[in-house]
């Protein structure tokens, strides 16, 4: 089992009182909550802050906890050979517990242990996981495989780490953001009480066209000077397969083209749209016969874009 | 290990929650159940029904509502106040996403 410093993980000295281990949890869950903190790793950091939290807010888990020792965090160590004896974990062995499942196994031995065992219900616990899939995945549909390693509480309330793995069917209509519930997949109920739920946030990987915005696609279109003045017909690629696309005369640099219903597919039925936003690219390098026409084009042109500066030019 | 087969519903507008599955996810108690519904940040389907029902997009909300609640003693009042916020924070998110959409990857 790993050591884990409880009270420097909070920032507290050892004596610190009831009210000053609040004080600190409380500030730090207001910085790395994650319904608060758009900080990546602010979810880990606060699931430890709350694990010391619960620990010690309570006095006869801190007694346990203090019984522990003082070790280095993240150091392999051993409870003390009665430590199991006298705070009621009568585990065989340490080896595979985390402190926190532990700690809170604490409680769990305890509250069966005064209910009699039989009567008393919990429901199972919901699990939340999220799977990174591809957009090409997300619109034809796809399976994905999942691994957990999740607590669970054998029936004297001792906690111990079971791999679960899942094969879930990802219908097609799947975007950033979305959810799905898998009934009944999360941590079992006790007492005969219902199991949880398994809920799978979606998460797309980033492509290298298509931009999303809930079912809806964005896409650069890069035309030329000419395609864009003249206008042209372009192949476009979409989800679905490519299109032309009639890109109208006069077209300006992020002006959107929409094509209707060649976004993604939704979930049961209907499509997003597909944004095409124009670009004026001009070439780097010119070849003398474009430069001439260029040249020839500036020449006999008399178009001005900036013809609204000059008022403020002459002030 | 062999894993698990499993069907997954959607959790959106479509799918529907009974009030006793929105209590066990939220984790509250049912009259403070009612009070975030009397405060707006919950609407059930039918408001004025026997049975109380919700869409299951509800449920990111009542997750929050469940984590801000357990880890920060949230009173319903607070969790309304903190929820709302929330949710004003998500639709800012999404209209930000939504424009970053729009501009150029690279420039012209």
């Amino acid at each position: 089992m790993k050591y884990k410093d409880y009270y420097q993980i909070l920032g507290v000295e050892r004596d610190a009182d009831i009210d000053a281990i609040k004080k600190a949890y409380r500030r730090l869950a207001h910085k790395y909550h994650p319904d608060v903190s758009k900080d990546p790793a602010g979810e880990e950091k606060f699931k430890e802050i709350a694990d010391a939290y619960q620990t010690l807010k309570d006095p006869e888990k801190r007694a346990a906890y203090d019984q522990l020792g003082r070790h280095q965090p993240g150091q392999e160590f051993q409870p003390p050979p009665d430590w199991g004896k006298r705070f009621g974990e009568t585990g065989p062995s340490f080896d595979d517990v985390d402190l926190a499942d532990l700690f809170a196994g604490l409680a769990g031995g305890r509250r069966q242990a005064g209910r009699h065992g039989g009567s008393f219900q919990m429901p199972g616990q919901d699990y939340e996981v999220t799977a990174h899939i591809s957009l090409d995945d997300a619109c034809r549909g796809t399976t994905v495989d999942l691994d957990l390693t999740v607590p669970e509480y054998d029936q004297h309330g001792r906690p111990h780490r079971v791999q679960r793995a899942f094969k879930a069917r990802i219908p097609k209509g799947a975007t950033d953001g979305q959810r799905l519930r898998l009934r009944g997949k999360g941590g079992k109920g006790m007492g005969g009480a219902p199991d949880g739920d398994l809920y799978l946030n979606i998460a797309l990987h980033p492509h290298a066209l298509y931009r999303v915005s809930g079912h809806d696609l964005y896409l650069d279109l890069p035309l030329t000077p000419w395609e864009a003045a003249l206008g042209a017909v372009v192949e476009v690629p979409t989800p679905s397969g490519s299109v032309h696309l009639k890109v109208p005369p006069g077209t300006h640099a992020g002006q959107k083209l929409r094509l209707a219903r060649r976004g993604m597919p939704k979930p049961g039925s209907g499509e997003g749209d597909l944004y095409a936003i124009a670009q004026i690219v001009v070439p780097t390098v010119l070849s003398e016969r474009e430069r001439a026409l260029f040249k020839e084009l500036a020449d006999g042109s008399t178009f001005n874009p900036r013809g609204h500066f000059q008022q403020e030019i002459k002030a | 290990m062999k894993p698990e087969q499993s069907d997954v519903v959607w959790l959106d507008a479509h799918c529907e929650y009974s009030f006793a599955e929105i209590v066990r996810c939220s984790g509250l108690k049912e009259a403070e159940l009612r009070e975030l519904v009397d405060y707006g940040v919950l609407s059930p389907r039918d408001p004025r029904g026997a049975e109380w029902t919700f869409g299951g997009d509800v449920v990111a909300t009542i997750q929050a509502a469940r984590r801000l609640h357990e880890d920060l003693g949230l009173d319903p009042q607070a969790l309304a106040l903190a929820l709302t916020l929330i949710g004003r924070i998500h639709d800012l998110e999404a209209e930000l996403r939504r424009l970053r959409a729009e501009l150029p990857r690279r420039s012209a």
